[in-house]
């Protein structure tokens, strides 16, 4: 059996109240721990998005339990089992819980049409239709199957697919994958600058 | 990176250059801290600024942006000049003993054999190994490889035309239709080919054996050129020098050396070759393979190594397999230019594993296109597109700008932010018929035709229709990322995305399966690849990572029994790794790099076993890491010819001879039953199963050994050669747009880029912590300068590049000094990158709102086409 880190928590509280036996007395400690806000969340273990040392950090939420209430992160902190990281944290990964939550986040589709000054909302349906046409109309105007030299090219020159550096391998795949079957030649990422 | 985070602690000494970990990889650092305190390791910084790796280092040396490859190569000269070298590993180990053609002539004038002013390429038939068999003992009567001798006493050089070695397989750069004919009309020239049985001379004195030419190339890298060049003091040099190369002390084997650095490194005209040169010196001093050895590229982001791997960018696909150009008419084609044949010593063997290369490809096709993919239809080969230019991140930007690229899908990635030129991006948005950013915060790209500077009468002529969609934040998806040391770590789904955010492989899928509807129901251009595209997925609306991961794995399509061991895998299951992979169209493999990530034992990127065994920090079942899952590459270095581990303190792998296999703590990077007396080499990606000192052929576009070339934009000329200055093969871009700064023009001063502790990228800007830790935008300014413009800490500056202006406060500084190169006082200047117009800040107008790149350069290195962002020229005034 794995020992996780709430077992261990656990296994903390029980072995105080032996010891006390043996003239210490844990029993503020204890109390403490009692308190602590994690001990009800659940842990979930995830990966720093930032730099390529990918420490392990911990997420802990509430109210996942129930049905039909959003669970809520009250609390990140580094993963004291990752070898690499070892429960440290520098100060972009000590912030997570504010990337997590923030109020800047974008939270609905908008579109910005031509000669417009402002953003205007769209319904997802509505926003993926009409990118599923400019992408096919892009790629029937600028589709070439052969080069001057009659060799077969079949590639679209006339869009670009540029992905980010948080990405995780599969999805990376997923988009490798869908743009090449469109035939893009013009795909780059942030592991090129 | 060869090793890994932890295995820094197992070194003796570091040579940090071109990063600054301290401060972007804090957490990873604590490794090369650790390596201090318990084996007393000595560290060496070399940086344009004193920073906080500097800070706890045993000696810093400040040095010109961008003069990197003067320094390495001064390293190079004095550990052959005072036999600081791994004698054994050089003949052994690398191509320090092969022959190199006649003909081949080094770049005392700046340029090598070959050069074509008119295209400004190399015809690269002379960087090459001379055929042959052992030449030890014909030194004294071999012509020299600087003289135009005719009357060479070597068997004359004749080319096997049924060889067909590809380009250098592992390099990064695009090599694709080179001399095959694509741009001509002209019949196709097949292009030259490393010979199988190369020439050789094991006593290292023949004047054309890879390390004479080595040593002759850096003959010219003298102390007192070192400090022309990159304004290092002589004596401060050849201290580091000593220091650095003092773990070959009188040969010892048994002290190793690592060298660790960033993109201040890759972000040159000239990248990756300092990165050779440092390559160079680690094979010279024998220090890869080795625990606490290697060349260790430090990535800046969590998933640029993931990405890579992926084919993510325009020249590879899924496992560094090439991207196909037009002159490959078939398959069969276009395996013959790629797979590698063996290229060595008549008496040594070479692994070569890139000639699985038709395996690894026939799988990925079976992926991509599953029963489509037929024997009969090339396994969908033509269903791929062909490139046979260069279309990699400002080809896009300038092609945009020239009008020819329509539409833009930018997922996590600001490209406006993040340059070159940041202007003449916008501008190119401006032209561009729809863009699509899939963001979680508002940025600097979905905002561009709203950019501080756009009046409103500009707006209206502005015709780009942009979606911006709300994408999932780390926490809100699971997967897996690969960090530095490859390691490919499983990350869980912690919450949901906040609001409507969706998704992002959601987003994808539902834009592709729209398309591929249209195309069903319209028809369209060449609907096949679009319509044969695999997607068993669970959900197709939603494809679950983990159905992608097992994909990547791949499967078998058929019973497979391996005959040696008998052991079969049936149809259908999980492949247990790439050693399964067919040609005949029976396995499937989305990247065989990553096969064994998701076995029939489950998701091996999950693992948490945190034991240890040897101590050195392996963990082995932590996690996954390519190639199958051995943690320090090409560890078949660590030990001596006969296999016995050069330090008995660190071992790594080592031959048993009783069970007749490779074993060890890690898992072997070999052969594993290659006896030690069959001499195969231990870099078995390479075809001479040998590291390169001498980078043969295609291998790189500017030269075969690294020679220093100035910036594009620099203030002094080239000390070694003033008539050919910069790199021969780098072009300037030629777009309105495109404006580059000479001294002349009263751009006096380098500037240098750099992110802070305190934030990430573009992006901690929209965090009211990282804020509050660094609320503003700031140039970094050497105090002798500030007091020579009458500029004080605080006072507002403008700093002004050929492209554009950044305004910001003026930091005043004695972590970076003016600098005298080649007898010229010079300053350099820093400021970092992570402001823009969105963000707390930028919208409560408490900064300027310019992007710092707005004043880089648009001109790339020839190899791998990275941007240089580093080291480029600027004005400086109080504003």
């Amino acid at each position: 059996m794995e020992l996780s880190r709430r077992t261990f928590l656990r296994g903390a509280l029980a072995g105080g109240a032996g010891f006390s036996l043996l003239g210490f007395d844990l029993t503020p400690a204890v109390a403490q721990l009692k308190e602590l806000k994690i001990v009800r969340a659940t842990e979930t273990r995830s990966t720093c998005p930032y730099c390529s040392v990918s420490c392990g950090v911990l997420i802990y939420t509430i109210g996942d339990k129930a049905k039909n209430v959003t669970p809520q992160v009250i609390h990140v902190e580094g993963d004291p089992d990752h070898p690499i990281n070892r429960g440290t944290l520098c100060p972009k990964g000590a912030s997570l819980e504010q990337d997590i939550l923030n109020p800047r986040r974008l939270l609905k589709p908008q579109v910005r049409r031509p000669g417009s000054d402002h953003w205007e909302d769209i319904a997802w349906t509505q926003a993926l239709d009409e990118i599923a046409h400019w992408v096919k109309k892009t790629r029937d105007d600028t589709f070439i199957e052969k080069d001057a030299q009659g060799h077969t090219v079949n590639r679209c020159e006339g869009m670009a697919w540029i992905g980010g550096c948080t990405d995780t391998n599969e999805f990376n795949y997923l988009v490798v994958k869908t743009m090449r079957s469109l035939g893009l030649t013009y795909i780059e990422n942030q592991a090129r600058v | 990176m060869t090793n890994g985070w932890i295995d820094i602690k197992n070194t003796d000494m570091m040579l940090i250059m071109g990063g600054n970990p301290a401060e972007n990889h804090p957490c990873g650092f604590k490794w090369a801290i650790e390596a201090k305190r318990t084996r007393n390791a000595k560290m060496i910084v070399v940086d344009p600024r004193y920073t906080r790796t500097a800070a706890t280092s045993d000696l810093f040396l400040q040095i010109r942006a961008g003069s990197d490859i003067a320094f390495l190569g001064g390293m190079l000269r004095y550990a052959i000049e005072n036999n600081r070298i791994a004698h054994d590993y050089l003949v052994n180990y690398t191509n320090a003993a092969f022959i190199v053609k006649e003909g081949f002539q080094l770049p005392e004038d700046g340029l090598y054999s070959g050069f074509d002013p008119a295209t400004q390429t190399y015809d690269k038939a002379t960087w090459n190994y001379q055929e042959g068999g052992d030449l030890s003992g014909e030194a004294a009567t071999a012509a020299p490889v600087s003289g135009h001798s005719s009357a060479s006493p070597l068997p004359a050089h004749t080319q096997p035309a049924t060889n067909q070695s590809g380009p250098g397989l592992t390099g990064q750069g695009y090599q694709g239709a080179s001399g095959a004919g694509a741009k001509t009309a002209e019949p196709a020239k097949p292009a030259p080919t490393l010979p199988s049985n190369t020439a050789y001379d094991l006593t290292l004195q023949h004047p054309r054996c890879v390390f004479q030419l080595l040593k002759q190339q850096y003959s010219r890298y003298t102390p007192e050129m070192v400090e022309r060049i990159t304004g290092i003091p002589k004596d401060q040099f050849l201290k580091a020098a000593d220091l650095f190369t003092s773990v070959r002390k009188d040969g010892d084997m048994k002290q190793v050396g690592t060298i660790l650095y960033a993109v201040g490194w890759t972000q040159h005209s000239f990248g990756t070759q300092i990165i050779r040169a440092a390559a160079i010196l680690q094979l010279l001093l024998g220090n890869i393979g080795r625990a606490g050895g290697g060349i260790n590229a430090l990535r800046g982001h969590s998933n640029i190594q993931g990405a890579t791997d992926m084919g993510g960018v325009f020249d590879i696909w899924p496992g560094y397999l090439k991207t196909p150009s037009p002159a490959d008419v078939d398959l069969a084609t276009y395996l013959k230019r790629t797979t590698p044949t063996s290229s060595k010593p008549a008496p040594w063997e070479s692994f070569n594993y890139w000639s699985n290369m038709p395996k690894f490809t026939v799988s990925y096709l079976k992926a991509m296109y599953g029963d489509a993919a037929t024997k009969e239809n090339d396994f969908g080969f033509h269903y791929m597109p062909k490139v046979d230019r260069n279309y990699s991140w400002t080809q896009i930007w300038d092609n945009m700008y020239r009008g020819s690229v329509k539409g833009m899908l930018a997922f996590g990635m600001n490209g406006v932010a993040i340059g070159p030129d940041s202007q003449k991006n916008i501008d190119a948005l401006k032209k561009a018929d729809w863009l699509v950013v899939g963001e979680i915060y508002p940025d600097e790209t979905s905002e561009f035709w709203k950019s501080p500077g756009i009046t409103a009468e500009e707006m209206k002529t502005i015709n780009t229709t942009v979606y911006r969609l709300a994408c999932a934040g780390f926490a809100e998806k699971d997967g897996s990322m690969t960090n530095s040391a490859r390691w490919l770590q499983w990350k869980n789904v912690a919450i949901p995305p906040p609001g409507e955010a969706r998704l992002d492989q959601d987003i994808v899928a539902q834009i592709f399966l729209r398309v591929r509807d249209l195309y069903q129901k319209e028809g369209g251009k060449y609907p096949d690849p679009i319509l044969n595209l695999t997607w068993a997925y669970t959900n197709a609306q939603h494809p679950a990572l983990g159905d992608l991961a097992k994909e990547l794995n791949g499967n078998a399509l058929a019973d497979l029994t391996d005959p040696k061991t008998q052991v079969t895998i049936k149809r259908g299951q999980q492949l247990p790794g790439f050693a399964w992979l067919k040609d005949d169209g029976t396995t499937s493999c989305g990247n065989w790099l990553y096969s064994g990530c998701w076995t029939e034992a489950g998701n091996q990127l999950a693992r948490r076993g945190t034991d240890d065994p040897s101590g050195q920090g392996i963990y082995q079942n932590w996690a996954w890491s390519w190639p199958a899952n051995r943690r320090v590459m090409y560890n078949r270095a660590s030990c001596d010819s006969s296999g016995k581990p050069w330090d008995a303190t660190r071992k790594q792998v080592w031959w048993n001879e009783s069970t007749q296999l490779w074993v060890g703590n890690d898992v072997p990077d070999f052969k594993p039953d290659s006896h030690p007396k069959d001499h195969m080499g231990p870099f078995i990606m390479n075809p001479e199963g040998i590291g390169r000192i001498f980078g043969p052929l295609a291998a790189l576009a500017d030269g075969p050994f690294p020679e220093h070339y100035e910036p594009i934009e620099s203030p002094v000329q080239n000390a070694l050669h003033p008539n050919q200055s910069n790199n021969p093969v780098v072009k300037k871009f030629t777009t309105a747009a495109d404006k580059y700064a000479t001294p002349g023009d009263g751009f006096n001063i380098i500037c240098t880029t750099y992110r802070l502790t305190e934030h990430y990228h573009y992006w901690t800007k929209n965090n009211q912590m990282n804020v509050q830790l660094i609320p503003e935008p700031f140039v970094e300014i050497p105090v002798e300068l500030a007091a020579e413009l009458g500029i004080k800490g605080n006072d507002k500056v403008k700093v002004t590049s050929a492209r554009s202006y950044y305004v910001a406060k003026a930091f005043v500084t004695k972590r970076i000094k003016p600098m005298t190169i080649d007898g010229k006082k010079i300053y350099q200047i820093g400021i970092p990158i992570h402001q823009g117009y969105r963000g707390i800040q930028e919208d409560a107008g408490r900064n300027a709102r310019t992007i710092l790149n707005r004043l880089t350069p648009t001109v790339v290195d020839p190899n791998a086409y990275t941007p240089e962002f580093k080291g480029f020229l600027v004005k400086l005034e109080k504003a």
